[in-house]
């Protein structure tokens, strides 16, 4: 009887049509719409992702790693005489802007790094050399700097090739690759010392104190330790990663932006494949009838909707998400727009399709049940 | 052998409540035996379907007793009802209700479907019953593309092809041409007299009485007369009348 279903929908080209891209539409949205966030929300801590160290101690007002509440640079010596720490060096974030030779301005997100350590150096060096930051007035720039600073220029800026930061000369001696920020402006590495000097002269400039726990300890429990006798804030990477998500979820508009895209994916597609159902089960009431007359028990009726239903909602599942990988790898290649496509995601949109899909199966049901094989005789 | 195969007894069917209410049944009693072709006729509205229907099991009487093949499907719950249409009725439409997107042999293979045999056995006995109404050459068509009389015949092989004991017929010819409708009532008392089954035509198409072994002429719900030889529906309804 499966079968027999399934010819039956088939054959009804228009309503299997409209189905699939019911549920196909309700996938594109409510995919891209999470990948969108998810992306989005990988950004909010690339400069973790970027630096990678176990914990990060902070000013304690300071709930997340774009925020920037200055120490004093006397606590990086507190943070290192807590019992149990490794080692500890300071770490300097800041906007700034670059100055290119036709004098247009961009924004930057500059790095200071350990003068001696370079700790949280970039690891993917893809042109020149990272030891080549100790010389004078230099720097590293990201990929996508490099892109950002060679616009309007003859040919890509390069190793060598010098610009400004607040009016002092910034030299590039290697190229990295690094996670894109939230703020949208490329990363630009160079020394803690160098970096107090691009910035706008302030008191106080120690963004971070990076720190590492001795051999034996976890990071949790020497965070713990730090924040227990500095009073400054101390996270392992994934608390400070959590904790700067979560502060984006609660202070900005995009949980509620991308919930409504997703909301409405998700309604849009129930109400178009829930109606086109409910017409096609309509149009075909005598033929269920008939089917009752002659003798189909109502749970093979039952089985044949959900049947149709089901095998509409898999190929436009399908559809979808092959659409929005598309979609989204082509947003990535461009560069422009967060994308973070998790299995996570499959999963709950999976879960959303089946559940559109078992509420029209039961709009049909419904309006079979109530059936009468007497029908078919008028 | 002729053995009785339905059974009516003091049926009671009524439709709608209060003001509304149309009593279609009134202590209607029917019976048809095996082996041969009876007609159930009469002025439109008199209550033919509403018989038709309680015998098949799908419409519930008000009262009375309903035994179709020594049981009784007044007393039987909703599933058990469906299946033993499935097992022993075989249908046939005024309005064909074949599947449209469905070809011949795959319409005419369901109820054996619905009986739980696999496709591609339901499919070969579809093949030889519609050989048998005269349509192997059109088994891989779709309704759609297929004329009223050669639909009809479809559906007679749909009827048949589970080989079940009783066929009901709600005016199977009403739809058609005379020669369409003369050839679909020639395959239904073949099937009826060849294969002893039990054939019950719902029909007000004078032009078809010609092939009934049997007839109850129904009137304001009830039976009124039943005439049980071809002589006797001769004399009553002469051909060409
Ligand atoms: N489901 C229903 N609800 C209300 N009234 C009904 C219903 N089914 C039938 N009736 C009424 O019962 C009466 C008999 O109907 P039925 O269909 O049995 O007549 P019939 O003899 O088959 O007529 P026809 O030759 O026109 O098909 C009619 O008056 C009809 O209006
Ligand atoms: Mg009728």
């Amino acid at each position: 009887m499966i079968r027999i279903a399934l010819k039956m929908l088939f054959g009804d080209r228009g309503k299997y049509v409209m189905l699939i891209s019911g549920i196909t539409f309700a996938t594109l949205l409510m995919a891209q719409g999470m990948s969108l966030f998810c992306g989005l929300m990988s950004w909010t801590y690339s400069t973790m992702r970027n630096v990678n160290v176990p914990i990060w101690v902070a000013d304690p007002k300071v709930e997340q790693c774009n925020d920037n509440k200055p120490m004093r640079d006397t606590d990086t010596t507190r943070v290192r005489s807590v019992d149990g720490v490794a080692w500890a060096v300071p770490l300097y974030q800041g906007i700034s802007m670059a100055r290119l030779a036709d004098g247009a301005s961009k924004m930057i997100t500059l790095i200071g790094l350990d003068n001696n350590t370079l700790i949280g150096a970039p690891t993917r060096i893809i042109a020149g050399r990272l030891e080549d930051l100790r010389m004078p007035n230099t720097v590293i720039l990201d990929d996508f700097g490099v892109e950002r600073l060679s616009a309007g220029r003859a040919c890509p800026i390069r190793v060598g090739d010098v610009f400004e930061i607040n009016d002092r000369e910034a030299r590039i001696v290697a190229i990295c690759q690094s996670y894109r920020s939230f703020t949208g402006g490329p990363y630009v590495f160079t020394t803690y010392d160098r970096a107090v000097q691009y910035a706008p002269n302030q008191r106080k400039m120690l963004s971070f104190i990076l720190a590492a726990p001795q051999p034996g300890l976890t990071d949790q429990e020497v965070a713990q330790r730090i924040a227990a006798g500095t009073g400054l804030a101390a996270f392992t990477q994934h608390e400070f990663m959590w904790s700067t998500i979560l502060w984006y979820i609660k202070n900005t508009g995009i949980p509620i932006n991308v919930g409504t895209i997703v909301i409405i994916g998700f309604f849009i597609g129930a109400a178009i494949s829930g109606q086109t159902f409910y017409s096609f089960v309509l149009e075909n009431t005598r033929h269920f009838a008939a089917l009752r007359a002659m003798g189909a028990s109502s749970g093979t009726l039952c089985a044949m909707l959900l049947a149709q239903a089901v095998l509409v909602g898999f190929i436009g599942y399908g559809i979808g998400l092959g659409l929005v990988s598309v979609l989204g790898n082509n947003l990535l290649r461009l560069g422009k727009v967060p994308f973070l496509m998790l299995w996570q995601i499959t999963a709950v949109v999976g879960g959303a399709v089946l559940v559109i899909v078992a509420l029209s199966a039961l709009i049909g049901i419904l309006r079979i049940a109530r059936l009468e094989p007497a029908i078919v005789f008028r | 052998m002729n053995t009785t195969g339905i059974q009516i007894q003091s049926v009671d069917k009524s439709f709608g409540r209060g003001q509304a209410r149309t009593v279609v049944l009134k202590k209607t009693d029917f019976a048809a035996e095996t082996g041969r072709l009876t007609m159930l006729v009469g002025p439109s509205g008199c209550g033919k379907t509403t018989l038709l229907s309680i015998i098949a099991g799908t419409l519930h009487a008000d009262g009375g007793a309903v035994e179709v093949l020594g049981q009784r499907l007044d007393r039987m719950g909703a599933d058990a009802v469906a299946r033993f249409r499935s097992r022993n009725l075989g249908f046939i439409f005024q309005q064909f209700n074949l599947i449209p997107t469905l070809t011949a042999a795959e319409n005419v293979s369901v109820p054996l479907v619905i009986q739980g045999f696999g496709h591609r056995h339901a499919e070969r006995k579809a093949r030889e019953v519609l050989d048998w109404v005269g349509l192997s050459d059109h088994v891989n068509f779709r309704p759609a593309k297929m004329s009223g009389g050669q639909q009809q015949r479809v559906a007679i092989a749909r009827a048949l092809v589970h080989e079940p004991p009783i066929i009901l017929c709600d005016e199977p010819t009403s739809s058609l041409d005379s020669e369409n409708g003369h050839h679909v009532m020639e395959l239904l008392r073949k099937a009826a007299t060849q294969k002893d089954r039990l054939v019950l035509v719902v029909t007000h198409d004078n032009r078809t009485y010609g092939f009934a072994d049997h007839m109850a002429e129904m009137e304001d719900g009830r039976i009124f007369r039943t005439l049980t030889t071809q002589e006797e529906i001769r004399a009553h309804h002469p051909p060409g009348s």
